[in-house]
């Protein structure tokens, strides 16, 4: 995940062309000088204007929210850090923090390793390579919601299919709903399985850039594919599992659809909010309790969340292949 | 394909078959056969339940094949009082082409400068663009969003969520690097020469060559948005939903007709169905080439 952000090994050998335009003597050369130097500006305006308005003006504007007793008319009060302080110590807020932290570990680690060992098994020789790939990225033109209904409906008590399925092995019928930890599994495979298969095609086009002669030299040296799998495969794709473990991890701790649609589209999450996240937190606080100056701050708590949980994988992950 | 099968005797010879690092043994073709499976059965099964009546869904063990009543369930959805289903489809559809026109547009235009052009502040501003990536722009700031489009009697409207969507980081990445590959820098200067100005470069030099850069972009941008929920959620009302919207209100209201519901969801996956089908080499491309790039 380099970020090539600057590209001026290619730029340098031009400017002695800008330069020749640097004072312009007629109307005409200030008309192109003009283009040279204003038109970048042009082209990339369209995204900086939508992007301080929609962007930086909300984020900024969540700040100054977040200090006030902001209700529903416009009722406002400047009370300083004390929806955080509230907040903090809000058992709700914490509830739902260790459900979102909870359904995010439960679902993002089986989800990549099983997207690694997929992606490598789609690596090998195989016919209809096209078809395969387009399978196992299906589960992704499904909506959330849609996928949150079906597999609602598998996970149901009297007739869902996993009941069923755990019926013929004598296990009596779960109600998956009702335990924090039903729920949180129930949620998390929707999250997999409509990701595995994304994160899986990620992993095969790292892979593919691994050269071939290394894998070669491996086996001409005895390493058996499994020792070839961890020792070559997983640690020249360190940077793009730091890539997927990042999007994931947003992706994860702004979970919100999944146990929306899984509690009946409500937003508490459950009847004692067993699988209430943040995401639903702050869209009860602020859409349904009209607390906006409290949901700011859980927002931008949940921004912190992210960004250390970020950094936290990060470092995670690029130990991986060290140890090794 | 090819660059695997020229491999193969090379591998074979000097490792032998036992150590090729890319034969498919049967456990691995079995695994991925059990992977496949599971992606595909509940798209499957939702499909199968949609053509059943009531009865065969509430029947155990529940049914594998289809049976005959799609029609009337799909019938059924969109005469469903309360889900607007209908509405919701139009919507979807205005909203998810609205923005991908947009997106592809205004990154194309902002990849060409990030790639191709020379500008002061250009770099910094490129990583104000990556940086951004980062951070979930539409839960932090929804309080806000939502107060902004009251304040500007927006709320209900398709303007209200379409331009909040507009803002995406991804896609001018995308296009910057794509541009970057595909315009080669002594191409837009022999234009540059030529006489023509910026404007007319981006058309006649970045655009066609960077075609196939925007196609990939707006099938990732249709799905993403065709699938959004939680914004059209909170700035629509529920008679002028989007589809998304309108399946949870068919889920609300009809929870016990399970007939219904799936007919919901397999109309509400059509749309991306068909994309997937006709596009779904340049889609997989496209996100194998962007994975190697970043």
């Amino acid at each position: 995940m380099s970020l090539d952000v600057d590209a001026g090994h290619r730029t340098r050998t031009l400017p002695s062309n800008q330069r020749r335009h640097a004072r312009p003597p007629g109307p005409r050369r200030l008309l192109s000088w003009l283009d040279l130097r204003a038109a970048p500006y042009f082209f990339v305006s369209p995204y900086f204007v939508l992007f301080a308005i929609f962007g930086i003006f909300p984020l900024i504007f969540t700040l100054w929210v977040s200090l006030h007793d902001w209700q529903l008319a416009g009722d406002k009060t400047f009370i300083g850090l004390e929806n955080y302080t509230e907040l903090l110590a809000d058992d709700k807020f914490w509830n739902s923090v260790v459900n979102t932290v909870g359904i995010f570990v439960i679902a993002t680690v089986p989800q990549l390793v099983l997207a690694l060992l997929l992606a490598s098994a789609l690596n090998k020789r195989l016919r209809g390579r096209l078809v395969l790939r387009l399978s196992v990225l299906a589960p992704l033109i499904t909506s959330v919601v849609a996928v949150a209904v079906v597999f609602t409906q598998l996970y149901g008590r009297d007739y869902g299919l996993v009941n069923w399925l755990l019926g013929l092995f004598g296990v009596e019928p779960i109600h998956w709903q009702n335990a924090a930890w039903t729920s949180w599994i129930a949620i998390a495979t929707m999250v997999d399985w409509r990701w595995t298969g994304y994160n899986a095609i990620i992993y095969l086009a790292a892979m593919q850039t691994i050269p071939k002669d290394l894998y070669e030299a491996a086996a001409i040296d005895g390493a058996s594919p499994r020792r070839q799998f961890w020792g070559i495969t997983v640690p020249l794709l360190k940077p793009t599992i730091i890539f997927t473990v990042i999007v994931s991890t947003i992706g994860g701790f702004t979970l919100f659809a999944e146990p929306v649609m899984f509690g009946s589209g409500l937003m508490t999450g459950g009847t004692t909010g067993q699988f209430q996240t943040v995401a639903m937190f702050i869209v009860k606080e602020g859409f349904r309790d009209f607390q906006y100056g409290y949901a700011a701050a859980a927002a931008w708590i949940l921004f912190l969340l992210i960004l250390i949980s970020a950094l936290i994988n990060f470092a995670l992950v690029r130990g991986i292949g060290r140890s090794r | 394909m090819t660059t695997l099968t020229q491999t193969r005797p090379r591998a074979s010879r000097a490792g032998g078959a036992r150590l090729d690092p890319f034969r498919a043994t049967t456990f691995t073709k079995a695994m991925l056969g059990l992977a496949i499976f599971l992606s595909i059965f509940p798209i499957y099964w939702m499909i199968i339940i949609a053509t059943r009546s009531n009865e065969d869904a509430h029947s155990m063990p529940p049914p594998f094949l289809p049976g005959g009543n799609l029609g009337e369930n799909i019938q059924a959805v969109f005469d469903a009082e309360n889900a607007h289903f209908m509405t919701g489809i139009i919507n979807s559809i205005i909203i998810a082409s609205t923005v991908t026109i947009g997106i592809v547009l205004i990154s194309t235009l902002a990849g060409f400068a990030f790639a191709s052009l020379n500008f002061r502040g250009r770099n910094l501003l490129l990583l104000s663009v990556v940086l951004t990536m980062m951070v979930p722009l539409q839960q932090m700031g929804i309080v806000p969003l939502y107060q902004m489009m009251v304040t500007l009697g927006w709320t209900n409207t398709l303007k209200a969520v379409i331009l909040p969507f507009l803002v995406n980081g991804f896609g001018v990445f995308l296009m910057t690097q794509y541009t970057r590959q595909a315009v080669p820098r002594e191409l837009v200067e022999a234009a540059r020469v030529d006489g023509a100005n910026t404007l007319r470069i981006w058309w006649n030099v970045a655009v066609p060559a960077v075609r196939p850069g925007m196609a990939v972009l707006a099938i990732q941008t249709f799905m993403l948005i065709w699938n959004e929920f939680l914004w059209p959620l909170i700035i629509l009302t529920p008679d002028n939903p989007t589809v998304q919207v309108a399946l949870r209100a068919l889920n609300d209201r009809y929870s016990t007709n399970y007939v219904l519901i799936f007919a919901g969801t397999t109309i509400s996956i059509v749309p991306l169905l068909l994309v997937f089908v006709l596009f779904g080499r340049q889609i997989i491309g496209g996100l194998m080439e962007g994975a190697v790039k970043e």
